[in-house]
């Protein structure tokens, strides 16, 4: 079928929802794709809070909040969407309350506040009480109060509709050609449909399925991402991946920052707060990529538990109370994934892959811009951790994802609707559906005995987890991208066991590995290329950082033989660079 | 150690109806039943279908029948199942294939509630104030995850699958205990319906069945005296 729409929102997570909001408040004639149920969402998962300079329990400004965002970013932040990001967040969050969102209250009934990692008061002085947050499921009552208001303003879903395609308009991105929708496959049936719209937002979210360990869902496999980065769009900052330090050991389920921010610590095997000797300022509240270098360092010093691979999360002596009101969630998990009871026992934790710092580049209204002179593709936005903006730069602050999604989600749907004002609509486009169904019918085709996806996704994500991690250095890198060449030669002859028509899992975890195969050959190239240090790519061959040479964006497009790596300017508008000490 | 699996397979496509098919299992007791399903789809049988994302319980994609009991897959390991273990879609709810159910009926009634904030009052500048004892009014139905465990467990819902269900007076629950919310009226007209909360039989299988800890009769029991004590 072809489905004519004025503007399409692929995802439905907070990114997704919020724009969707703003164009039927427009009334804008919208649908939003999700391949899973809305509510099934990984925004769901986010923990601990949203930050915004309240100010509710101590004295905050949105100026601070901005220094931490680009000092946390290692400098590599652009500094006119950083502005955007925390001066927005106030609002922003104030909109949720008013959308019925269910804050934890202060004794006086306004929005609780507590502190997280990076986020401090007078530029650097001491951690500053600015999160948000219900309990320890923050990101669960974001994503259910954004649906809510969806389904109170009549916006139209089509749940189960992976999207596999993009479609443009008067050629390619690269040739100047507009954004004109998508092509989708019902899941329930596998059949496909194109939906044709001026505007078209990707809100895919992230990729850390590609990693052994990781927080991520099932479900993250970079399709918005892949599908820009195949239509020659270039991939923004893919060497920048956070590792956030609290997952649980061999698994990778994440524990909450909120854990630190409520007063826990972190310990090594002689019972030490090792913290001290890495950041004696912030200690447990230093960033992530610092506080996951330091257990690193710690472990191979042979000072991880029993002389293995990870350290304790200790929150014992915050008491029953603290734990149960504000770090449920957290608790039972735990419990349930590793047996261990947190009021009595420390609880073992390791880093675990978690989120994108890089993606499809933007510019602050969520416009994709294709190039280092920020050209737009007209039609096309991107928003949330799909999209590089850039305002993680080399390292996101805890809560910022949340807030990056809701600031430039709501931003995206203003935006598709000027621009859904302003152009007719895309004509039919003739066999839309063919590339794609002849990609898919190929896996399909093939005789059984073939490569397993199965196999091959454990062989990527076992080179990435230990070549392409917390540290890295020429000779790791080199190895991974011959692996992941070797690996995306053998998908070619990828063949599966469903041949079915309805709900087969099968064919879309294959589709899906080419996503995650495309984008790890980016970050790896991206990363081989990056010679220094910075934020979250840590490279023990260059490990200082290198302002000179490399305080530059990198831009990935797809070329003949593999990504070919161009490079953009930083926006520095407030804050010089400076040395990044906590 | 092995498992002895079993699972309620159904192929629309190939199969005149659902059937049981076995699996030997080695698994690492810590193992969820969701590691297990992965194993089986990777290395015996590919067009194994189940939904699934986070895998923790949050996301509620994976909600099952396990063991007679509706759960989520992603929540309940092997050393609490023990040797066998048998695996079958959502009861009451049409299949899709293996162990994916028809969901859209499910998520209609939940729309049928209001399931959002009602207040036509002028925003303030800032939040709305709320006391931490209010806020505290209605927590507990705000963990709701839409799985739908509840509502599949409800034999009042096996018996006539008009009624709303549990899941969705959850959701109603959590904007009528809502200070902020000026809605309850209309809430309650809906579900004062015959479809609507009087066909609770307080069975209490809605509140085993729930991966939250929501204490879903007790919620249902407030939904059905505040109707009472509109009428009176």
């Amino acid at each position: 079928m072809d489905y004519p729409f004025d503007a399409i929102v692929v995802g439905a997570g907070g990114a997704g929802l919020w724009a969707a909001l703003e164009l039927a408040r427009e009334g804008v004639n919208t649908a939003v794709l999700t391949k899973l149920y809305p509510t099934r969402s990984h925004t769901g998962t986010a923990q601990g809070g949203v930050c915004a300079a309240l100010g509710n329990l101590e004295e905050d400004h949105w100026e601070w909040h901005m220094f931490d965002t680009v000092k946390g970013g290692d400098y590599l932040v652009d500094q006119d969407a950083a502005e955007v990001l925390a001066r927005e967040a106030i609002e922003t969050v104030i909109e949720l309350e008013h959308m019925g969102l269910p804050f934890n209250r202060t004794p006086d009934g306004k929005i609780d506040q507590r502190r997280f990692g990076g986020h401090t008061s007078n530029y650097g002085e001491a951690p500053v009480r600015r999160a948000c947050f219900a309990a320890d499921r923050t990101g669960h009552m974001i994503l259910q109060t954004l649906y809510q208001q969806c389904i109170k303003h009549g916006v139209k879903f089509f749940d189960e509709y992976q999207v596999v395609d993009l479609l443009f308009e008067g050629g390619e991105p690269a040739q100047g050609g507009r954004a004109a929708g998508v092509v989708a496959y019902r899941v329930a049936d596998g059949q496909l449909h194109t939906f044709r719209a001026k505007a078209v937002l990707l809100a895919t979210g992230g990729f850390g399925r590609m990693f052994r360990i990781t927080s991520n869902a099932h479900s993250l496999t970079g399709d918005g991402v892949a599908l820009c980065y195949r239509h020659g769009i270039p991939i923004q900052d893919m060497e920048f991946f956070q590792f956030h330090p609290t997952g649980i050991v061999g698994i990778g389920i994440l524990l909450s920052e909120a854990a630190r921010g409520e007063g826990g610590t972190l310990l090594n095997d002689k019972g030490e707060r090792f913290m001290s000797n890495y950041a004696p300022k912030l200690m447990e509240l230093a960033p992530r990529d610092m506080v996951s270098r330091a257990m690193y360092q710690e472990i191979r010093a042979g000072r991880g538990i029993g002389g293995k691979d990870y350290l304790y999360l200790d929150v014992r002596h915050l008491g029953r109370k603290v734990i149960e009101e504000k770090l449920p969630d957290i608790t039972d998990f735990a419990r349930i994934y590793q047996g261990v009871e947190p009021l009595k026992e420390p609880v073992p934790v390791q880093p675990t892959a978690h989120y994108a710092m890089g993606g499809i580049p933007t510019n602050v209204f969520s416009e994709v811009v294709r190039d280092d002179k920020g050209t737009v593709v007209p039609g096309l936005f991107a928003a949330g951790e799909c999209a590089c903006v850039s305002v993680h730069g080399a390292n996101r602050l805890g809560t910022n994802s949340l807030v990056d999604l809701l600031v430039f989600g709501r931003r995206a749907g203003r935006q598709m609707a000027r621009h859904a004002g302003s152009v007719e609509r895309p004509r039919p486009i003739a066999d839309a559906v063919e590339p794609v169904r002849a990609e898919l019918e190929a896996i399909r085709g093939r005789q059984a005995g073939g490569e397993s996806v199965a196999v091959i996704r454990k062989e990527l994500q076992d080179v990435m987890m230990d070549n392409v991690g917390v540290y890295r250095d020429g000779k790791l890198l080199t190895g991974a991208l011959a692996k992941v060449r070797e690996l995306k030669d053998r998908n070619g002859a990828v063949s599966i066991g469903d041949c079915g028509a309805v709900f087969n899992t099968d064919l879309l975890e294959a589709n899906e590995l080419g996503y995650l195969l495309d984008l790890a050959e980016v970050m790896v190239a991206s990363a081989l290329a990056r010679t220094e240090s910075r934020g979250a790519h840590s490279r023990e061959d260059f490990p200082e950082r290198n302002d000179a040479g490399w305080l530059k964006h990198t831009l990935a497009y797809k070329g003949p033989k593999g990504p070919t790596l161009k490079y953009k300017p930083v926006s520095i508008t407030r804050f010089e660079p400076k040395p990044r000490t906590y | 150690m092995n498992v002895d699996l079993r699972i309620l397979r159904y192929n629309p496509e190939c199969d005149p109806a659902p059937h049981w098919e076995s699996y030997q299992v080695a698994v690492d007791p810590m193992d969820r039943v969701l590691d297990l399903l992965i194993k089986v789809k990777a290395e015996r049988d590919g067009s194994l279908s189940f939904r699934r994302s986070c895998g923790h319980g949050i996301c509620g994609s994976d909600a099952m029948l396990i063991n007679s009991r509706n759960r989520l897959a992603c929540r309940i390991r092997v050393d609490q199942l023990g040797k066998k273990i048998s695996v079958a879609p959502l009861p009451g709810l049409p299949v899709v294939k293996d162990l994916v159910v028809e969901m859209s009926g499910f998520f209609g009634k939940y729309r049928s509630v209001k399931p959002y904030l009602i207040n036509d009052q002028p925003e303030p500048e800032r939040e709305r104030l709320q006391s931490a004892a209010d806020r505290a009014r209605y927590d507990d139905t705000t963990k709701c995850i839409l799985c739908a465990a509840c509502t599949t467990s409800c034999p009042s819902f096996w018996a006539r699958s008009d009624y709303v269900g549990p899941a969705a007076i959850v959701q109603a629950h959590r904007f009528i205990f809502d200070s902020r919310d000026e809605g309850a009226a209309e809430r309650l007209e809906i579900l004062s319906d015959e479809d609507g909360v009087w066909r609770c039989r307080t069975i209490f299988n809605c509140v085993d069945a729930c991966p939250r800890g929501i204490n879903i009769t007790r919620a249902i029991l407030e939904v059905s005296s505040a109707i009472v004590g509109r009428r009176g």
